[in-house]
């Protein structure tokens, strides 16, 4: 059995090269903010208890232009609106855990924790089996990007606007991402899935509020499970005449 | 002090989302069909954000051979295909976005 400590500490390594990315968004965030006239302990509290990149992003420009509150905190939930579904995929590999497990969990669940952990936990399932520990796994992915968040603000708050842009290291992100998705197409519905959801998402670029991400990803779900059904309608007959 | 009460309303609905289902789901597991379809959430989630990433540069759609992030994405996407390692690709990937954006300039 897979120890807690080694499981945490498994969760944080696994967390490292997307933190090249999330290190200049803080950097960024905090300065924007600052910029956008909030005081420094407004910036800083949103990035230790709301702790949603974009969703902070929006939130600062629009107190800088004197939106009212409702229509911020609306915002708020229609940009993080997809975090309902990563609740909803990893929900059965947590569901035993007791609920002071599973309230900081999910306040520690971002897109990029969300990545590596489903990708983790996936993969377990399909090799061999999912490990007792795993839970430990998402806390140490969920706080190293935590902590890595709140230094990045602090740092940001005070360096103003200084950010090396040409290093491009937001481009960390995507390329972590492919490298997660690569080894998730295992057969031809996981392939659709991916081309569906990235061509929708590529349509709807315009879309405000991260709604299309929402709309390609429920495209490419909706495209998957309709060729997984299609696939299972054919099988059976297939396996009669190889009998 | 308003600004206190909206940001305490973001962290309300931020953790309530997140929270969600993970709550919810206790004793009884999910109906199958949400099950398989939920196998596809990642790979879309991750696909829809890869997507606009390579192929809008500058908030326009290119798909030329002059995107040095698309380049570098599909650059990315063959080591990962060959290595099956994750950190590999990244850093061949960032390379290459270097090294194609000096050359594309």
């Amino acid at each position: 059995m897979i120890s807690k400590r080694s499981e945490f500490f498994a969760g944080l390594r696994a967390q490292i090269p997307l933190l090249f990315g999330v290190i200049p968004f803080g950097l960024i965030y905090g300065a924007v903010a600052i910029n956008a006239g909030l005081e420094p302990a407004a910036v800083l509290a949103m990035s230790l208890i709301v702790f949603a990149g974009s969703a902070q992003f929006i939130a600062a420009g629009l107190f800088g232009t004197g939106t009212p509150g409702i229509i911020i905190v609306l915002t708020t939930l229609v940009v993080n609106l997809r975090h309902m579904l990563y609740s909803a995929s990893l929900a059965p590999y947590l569901r035993h855990l007791p609920m002071r497990w599973k309230a900081p969990l999910a306040f520690l669940l971002t897109d990029e924790a969300y990545a590596v952990i489903i990708s983790r936990y996936q993969a377990d399932e399909e090799g061999s089996e999912l490990t007792p520990n795993r839970h430990w796994f998402f806390l140490g992915a969920g706080l190293t990007l935590w902590v890595t968040w709140q230094i990045s603000t602090v740092v940001g708050i005070f360096a103003g606007q200084w950010a090396p842009l040409e290093w491009s290291l937001d481009f960390t992100l995507p390329l972590t991402f492919i490298a997660l998705v690569v080894p998730m197409l295992v057969d031809s519905p996981s392939a659709l899935v991916v081309l569906v959801a990235g061509v929708v998402a590529l349509v709807c670029v315009g879309l405000p509020y991260n709604l299309g991400l929402m709309v390609a990803v429920s495209a490419g779900i909706a495209a998957g499970t309709l060729l997984e059904g299609r696939a299972a309608h054919v099988q059976p007959v297939r396996e009669r005449d190889t009998q | 002090m308003t600004i206190w009460y909206t940001i305490f309303g973001m962290v309300l609905v931020t953790f309530l989302i997140r929270f969600s289902v993970i709550a919810l789901l206790r004793d009884a597991d999910l109906p199958s069909n949400v099950k398989r379809a939920l196998r596809f959430v990642p790979l879309a989630v991750l696909s829809a954000i890869i997507f606009p990433a390579l192929f809008v540069s500058d908030g326009t759609f290119d798909p030329s051979f002059r995107n040095a992030r698309l380049l570098a994405g599909i650059g990315a996407a063959l080591v990962a295909c060959a290595s099956k390692r994750t950190v590999l690709p990244i850093v061949v990937g960032m390379i290459l976005l270097w090294i194609l954006q000096a050359a594309l300039s």
